[in-house]
């Protein structure tokens, strides 16, 4: 880890050109969109992308058109990381060779809920245990977006989706959201952090701090989606704000280890008062409609609980 | 053939002999896991890199299906890649083996050929690189640890190749070859360096409108393995095959520039005909099980019969000219198949080369042999045998069994 943070300004990022480029087809109002083009904002250098199989592959690699402006690869669902660590492999070996034109390349791979909770991890968990130098980013819009909307292993508590669906006798989904980020602390990499597009500064910095540090580094970030959480698509900024202000979300980061609360996340531990209701941040997502209807208030208090557990939890171990 | 270089004679299991030629041939990155089964390959590369006798990256990833993504991934950003494999990790890789030769990644790849579970099996047979025939790899089949030495160096030059571009597996059978000492002549490092050469790239028109290397590089972003929906797909696909037609010339012509180094050729680098010119039954094989067939049309010969052996060294591209040039004067045919097409009336190799044969003037009877699965030994006297049957036929002119099973209980 550098000593020296990064100082930026919003003019700096503004004027900065745009390596997720205008023109890809995703939805209006898509968290994913804006996810992609700050981080992007936040590159050092000469950098390579890889991607898992996803939304964000689908829409902004449609040959023979493309939104990117650096080297980018997508080769399977489940490979994000395994592309990095060849990746780096190579250019780790070109350097040695002198058969490298650059004098470092940064390696990104992002990789959605599905190709990180679920059919990715072990690859994650692979390259991770191997210590390649790269920033994994998870965008985690908590289903299977791109091919509609299935429940996957960070779809939250009570979230309806076409796989946990809101039934006459199954109200949404049973099982809780994995904990990713906290696995990927138990692996005793260097940097792990959370990150929300509201909190746009954080998020570029905490990216930047994923680039600099020296092997694997993974950001998770919440990335809300208009159409698979049934929202209104000029809402998603707010949600993810609401996320974090209700400890749905919080956000925070993980230096070889030391787990600290960012700002936002760290104002409401220190006033508890302005934490607020889940209920404030489910409302008005159509996934979590039937959870309001009266014989499901056990589930809405159930979704509080498991916020309020895990918030404690993080709360210890900021110490 | 006064260049033939003075070659070093070492005693190397089959998985030793392809270490050693990777070794040799100047690879980048070797991304692999040992297991499922495990081979010698990967356990000597790894003494390589742990001795400091290699310039290589080694990736010692948590699964197959990573090795090929790592594999797949290295090789686009621009270094040599290689890794192996056999059996259930080969199947593993399967998904993987379609974006490899999908994102034109020249991957080099050692299959010590092992059956598949269940019921589990670690020995010999060919289902596990014959289920992944359509995945667009090249397939070269060794008939002992010599030529599958050979083959990887050969391997570099023919995936690399600016025509070809594809990845290329090579297939040594399990434990007959990867486990089975044998002196192998091995060039000079020097020469294998050369020979293998460094590796070039495509010049392609990038979304920049620039022309730069067919690769990952900052310097002219290209977006690789991209999704190409109804407007585009077919016509990447056509491109692999028409790579595929252009592999059958590169692998004759890297078979014969091979030979004026090392004194060593396979027929023509696409099939061997052994005694076949004047040969009346024929028998056609991929592998170890050649070395065998050999001694037996020997004898047979001495008695009298003609008969002759056509090995298919190549799998794909199917060498289909060649194969039906060697079998010109033959009357009957046995095509063995190490491997099962489960209702498919017959083998893999058996459904090709007779289909290659119907459009010949004289087909010749085509029979279909299943053998040696899961590494059941086959001996002399089964396969002498079947060309009893095949003269058999030309006798009568019936084929009774056009599909039989060799050394098969009940």
């Amino acid at each position: 880890m550098t000593t020296q943070e990064w100082k930026f300004t919003a003019k700096d990022i503004a004027e900065k050109s745009d390596l997720f480029l205008a023109g890809h087809r995703a939805c209006a109002g898509c968290g994913p969109a804006t996810v992609f083009r700050l981080i992007m904002k936040a590159t050092r250098g000469p950098t390579i992308v890889t991607e898992a199989t996803g939304c964000m592959e689908v829409v902004s690699s449609i040959y023979p058109y493309t939104s990117w402006a650096v080297p980018w690869l997508h080769t399977a669902f489940e490979t994000s990381a395994s592309n990095a660590s060849g990746i780096e492999a190579a250019l780790k070996i070109m350097k040695k060779k002198c058969r490298l034109n650059h004098e470092h390349v940064d390696v990104i791979a992002f990789a959605g809920d599905g190709g990180t909770y679920d059919i990715g991890i072990q690859a994650l968990s692979g390259a991770v245990e191997r210590g390649h130098d790269f920033l994994f980013v998870l965008y985690d819009n908590e289903a299977y977006m791109n091919t509609g909307i299935q429940r996957s292993g960070g779809t939250p508590h009570g979230a309806a989706t076409t796989t946990s669906p809101a039934g006459k006798a199954i109200p949404g989904k049973l099982r809780y959201k994995k904990p990713i980020a906290e696995i990927m602390v138990a692996h005793e990499m260097p940097y792990v952090a959370t990150a929300s597009p509201y909190y746009w500064k954080d998020l570029i910095q905490k990216v930047r701090k994923g680039l600099e540090v020296e092997g694997p580094a993974f950001l998770h970030v919440f990335a809300p989606c208009p159409r698979g959480w049934r929202s209104n698509a000029a809402k998603s900024i707010e949600y993810a704000k609401l996320a974090v202000e209700t400890c749905v979300f919080p956000v925070w980061e993980s230096i070889n280890g030391q787990c600290q609360l960012s700002t936002p996340s760290k104002l409401i531990a220190l006033a508890p008062q302005k934490k607020k209701a889940v209920a404030d941040y489910l409302q008005g997502q159509g996934r979590f409609r039937h959870m309001f209807k009266p014989q499901n208030k056990k589930l809405l208090e159930e979704v509080q609980r498991i916020t309020d557990k895990r918030w404690e939890r993080l709360l210890k171990k900021c110490g | 053939m006064q260049n033939i270089l003075k070659q070093e004679t070492m005693a190397l299991a089959g998985d030793q002999a392809v270490a050693y030629a990777v070794k040799q041939s100047d690879v980048d990155v070797v991304a692999a896991y040992p297991i499922t089964p495990q081979t010698i390959i990967v356990e000597k590369f790894s003494e390589y890199v742990a001795d400091g006798e290699v310039e290589t990256e080694f990736v010692c990833v948590e699964s197959e299906h990573s090795a090929m993504a790592a594999s797949i991934s290295a090789s686009v950003t621009g270094a040599r890649a290689f890794t192996a494999t056999a059996s259930a990790g080969l199947a593993l890789m399967h998904e993987m083996l379609f974006v490899a030769s999908g994102c034109r990644a020249p991957v080099v790849m050692a299959i010590a050929n092992r059956a598949l579970s269940a019921p589990l099996n670690i020995h010999g047979d060919h289902s596990d690189s014959m289920a992944q025939r359509d995945s667009g790899w090249i397939q070269l089949y060794a008939e002992n640890a010599q030529e599958a030495y050979d083959s990887i160096i050969q391997a570099f030059r023919i995936a690399e190749n600016l025509d070809v571009l594809l990845p290329v597996m090579v297939g040594l059978d399990g434990f007959t070859l990867s486990h089975t000492l044998e002196n192998v002549e091995t060039l000079p490092d020097e020469a294998v360096k050369k020979f293998v050469g460094v590796r070039k790239f495509s010049n392609v028109l990038t979304h920049e409108g620039k022309t730069a290397p067919f690769r990952l590089d900052p310097a002219n972003p290209m977006t690789m393995g991209p999704i190409a929906l109804q407007n585009y797909y077919f016509e990447f696909k056509r491109q692999q095959e028409e790579a595929m037609t252009n592999a059958l010339a590169v692998i004759q012509q890297v078979n014969d520039q091979y030979a004026k180094i090392s004194g060593r050729s396979y027929g023509n680098g696409l099939i061997e005909a052994y005694r076949l010119e004047d040969a009346e039954v024929a028998a056609i094989c991929l592998g170890s099980t050649a070395g065998t067939i050999k001694t037996v049309v020997d004898d047979l010969r001495q008695e009298g019969v003609k008969a002759g052996l056509l090995r298919l060294r190549t799998f794909r591209p199917l060498p289909v000219e060649a194969i039906r040039s060697a079998l010109t004067n033959v009357k009957a045919v046995a095509v063995m198949d190490k491997c099962m097409s489960f209702g498919g009336n017959g083998g893999p190799v058996f459904h090709e080369v007779r289909h290659l044969l119907y459009d010949v003037p004289s087909r010749p009877y085509v029979l279909n042999y299943i053998y040696g699965l899961g590494g059941r030994d086959t001996s002399p006297v089964e396969l002498r045998s079947i060309y009893e049957n095949l003269q058999h036929i030309l006798q009568t002119g019936h084929v009774e069994k056009p599909i039989q099973y060799l050394g098969l209980r009940g």
